[in-house]
């Protein structure tokens, strides 16, 4: 399928998947990568079981519960699992420790230590590489993009048809790039980045696209910081993100259990290394971000897109010239709690939530920890949980002391999982009260029934968790 | 799958731009480890106003949904999907939808209409008194008013649905071809074929 023409890095890891081309464009792409989770996933293997069908390739398939989970302690002190009160949960949890095994999957246990949520585990567990095709029954799969791989979510259907045949029947969508030049200043990170993008780009705006994130801005995060970024393709529609892989991405890569080691790996980073987009490659549509404009940025709303900086204002419905986003952004306000120019930054919280996906790396504990060090959470703010992206993550931040930081700041110190991300364990907001959130969904009874949520960065959070009201973090630390 | 050729009868005028899939379904439906019984979890957050559409006298059962912009965004839940099914929905007319969304819903028999957002807002308009009609193989969405819209589906979709045809049978069917596909991987790119051990 190689061309010579000039090509985008999403077109080189396409062609290089295909395994047949239909004449109406459909192509049978194969799945390097295929990463399952408990809520998902149980109709897909019963599906198999009725129909007498196998997994094709377990080995290439990796079982991890993440949503469900209590972020509370999961063993006793003599090694006793400690049972899980919702029995709806412990049913579906149940359900994946029992078909991992009996598909011949790759199981991470609810107590290991390489235990977490999953786009935190591949990557760390070098079971996301870069150029792979990579899914997962969760939307935010996007994440792996961060490391140049191809990576989407997709419904239990298709994790039915992937565990089945290791492979996706796929139209080839749009290829976009969102071009970030220049430096981000001091306080300002991927997070904010990625809110600013979706702010721009709308809720919509990559329907039908892959996004190749590039520029400067770009280059200069951390791998940390990149998933980030990857990981909320999906807030702004697209169907994945992608960043090309450099010396920083096969750094990361390296060493990590499930890599490719000796000849494989040499092979590897030779092929790695020639993904990049080509000089004069097409991209159906570009869109280019200033970073030095970029403020530490909040959600305002129950859609990703709406995003203001933290200096701006709550906006007005009849400042939107769409008519159904002029309803939308009223219901979205009456939900809230909230008024037309009332500014962001005195907006009482009562709730702060570190973690998600999207910020649960050890990195992004750092951050939140160097706001958090030597103060304490205001006495608004009734709860505020850390909830390490995996047990490697917690163990690496405990090792560093940041556990107590947070602990003697006034926040618990969790398990790792989703959390109050999306609510289906015990980790909800209350109702009627505000959350400064690191996850990346504001949507309605997201957190919770009735629980608001404002989209933040780990170091805004925090800063938000001391003031007990959404502040900007740079009058903290800058 | 059962097949599908014509959806007949009254439409929900639901609107409503950027409706996600928390919406449609909030998270702690998904404890469940079936595809059944998702429809009364259906728009919860919406159907607490007693005056909704899901279940008024008029609405309730309605097989077609008429929508707004991206609808289905956010998660990949494919509990939307089945949400919708169980509440007896087969066919969401929308300017546009989630990627995800609209591969979920396809998979489980409901047909997504793609029409330009004036399209939609009559369809909205004929729905609140009248029914709908949309045939399959002619691709059209048609009203007791005369009104006809044409619309375009993917071929293999279009397919697939009104044959009920399985997906996964259907590539279990070329086996071989995947294996030829994975030979080659191993030759040429043998770190992408390694897999993990149980």
């Amino acid at each position: 399928m190689a061309t010579t023409n000039p090509r985008t890095l999403y077109q080189k890891i396409w062609d290089a998947h295909v395994v047949e081309r239909r004449d109406d464009g459909t192509c049978l792409i194969y799945i390097d990568r295929h990463l399952v989770h408990e809520v998902t996933s149980p109709q897909a293997f019963e599906a198999l079981r009725l129909a007498g069908r196998k997994v094709r390739r377990p080995d290439l398939t990796l079982a991890v519960p993440d949503h469900n989970l209590p972020t509370t302690a999961r063993r006793d002190a003599a090694g006793q699992r400690i049972a899980i009160k919702d029995a709806q949960s412990a049913q579906q949890l149940a359900a994946l420790e029992a078909n991992a095994p009996a598909f011949g999957i790759r199981y991470i246990g609810d107590a290991d230590r390489e235990q977490g949520i999953v786009h935190v585990v591949g990557p760390e567990q070098g079971f996301s590489l870069p150029g792979a095709t990579i899914v997962c029954g969760d939307s935010h799969t996007a994440c792996h993009g961060g490391l140049g791989a191809l990576a989407f979510g997709i419904g239990t259907s298709e994790v039915e048809h992937v565990l089945a045949t290791q492979t996706l029947l796929l139209k080839q969508s749009k290829a976009m790039e969102v071009r970030v030049e220049g430096d981000l200043g001091p306080g300002v990170t991927a997070k904010d980045l990625v809110l600013h993008i979706t702010g721009v780009l709308g809720a919509a705006g990559g329907t039908g696209y892959v996004i190749e994130y590039t520029g400067s801005a770009i280059r200069a995060l951390s791998i940390e910081g990149r998933l980030t970024v990857s990981n909320m393709a999906i807030e702004h529609g697209a169907r994945a993100g992608l960043i090309a892989p450099d010396e920083a991405t096969i750094a990361y890569v390296k060493g990590r259990p499930y890599a490719p080691k000796g000849a494989d790996w040499d092979a590897a980073v030779a092929w790695w290394r020639s993904l990049a987009t080509d000089p004069g490659a097409r991209y159906d549509k570009v869109v280019v971000i200033d970073a030095a404009q970029i403020v530490p940025s909040v959600t305002w709303g129950t859609s990703p897109e709406d995003v203001v900086p933290i200096t701006g204002v709550v906006p007005a419905p009849d400042s939107f010239a769409d008519a159904s986003k002029r309803e939308a952004a009223a219901k979205s306000l009456a939900y809230m709690g909230l008024e037309p120019g009332q500014p962001l930054n005195a907006v009482e919280i009562q709730n702060v939530f570190i973690g998600s996906c999207t910020n649960s790396r050890i990195e992004d504990l750092r951050a939140a920890a160097a706001v958090l060090r030597g103060r304490h959470k205001a006495p608004g703010v009734k709860w505020a949980i850390v909830v390490p992206g995996s047990g490697l993550v917690k163990a690496m931040a405990e090792a560093e002391g940041l556990d107590q930081v947070f602990v003697e700041a006034g926040f618990e110190w969790r398990e790792p999982g989703c959390s109050a991300c999306l609510g289906m364990n015990p980790d909800k907001v209350p109702a009627g009260e505000r959350c400064a959130s690191t996850s990346n969904r504001n949507f309605v009874g997201r957190q919770g029934p009735g629980a608001r949520t404002h989209l933040v960065s780990p170091a805004m959070a925090a800063a938000a968790a001391v003031a007990g009201h959404l502040t900007d973090v740079r009058d903290l630390v800058c | 799958m059962e097949p599908v050729t014509t959806i007949d009868g009254r439409a929900y005028p639901f609107g409503q731009k950027n409706v996600d899939t928390d919406v449609i379904i909030p998270s702690h439906w998904l404890k469940t480890i079936t595809r059944e019984g998702l429809g009364r979890g259906a728009f919860e957050s919406l159907r607490t106003d007693p005056d909704n559409l899901f279940d008024s006298a008029e609405f309730s059962g309605s097989p077609i949904l008429v929508a707004g912009d991206n609808f289905g965004c956010g998660s990949s839940r494919e509990h939307a999907a089945w949400a919708l099914l169980d509440l007896g929905v087969r066919a969401v007319i929308a300017p546009s939808f989630s990627d995800i969304f609209s591969g979920n819903a396809f998979k489980n028999g409901i047909l997504t209409v793609v029409l330009p957002q004036d399209a939609v807002d009559r369809l909205a308009e004929v729905a609140r008194t009248q029914p709908i009609h949309i045939d399959l193989e002619q691709q059209t969405v048609t009203t007791p008013f005369q009104d006809r819209f044409a619309f375009d589906i993917d071929p293999f979709r279009k397919n697939c649905l009104l044959n009920g045809l399985d997906e996964v049978g259907l590539t279990l069917a070329q086996s071989d071809v995947i294996g030829v596909f994975e030979d080659r991987v191993r030759a040429e790119r043998p770190f992408l074929a390694t897999g993990v051990a149980a």
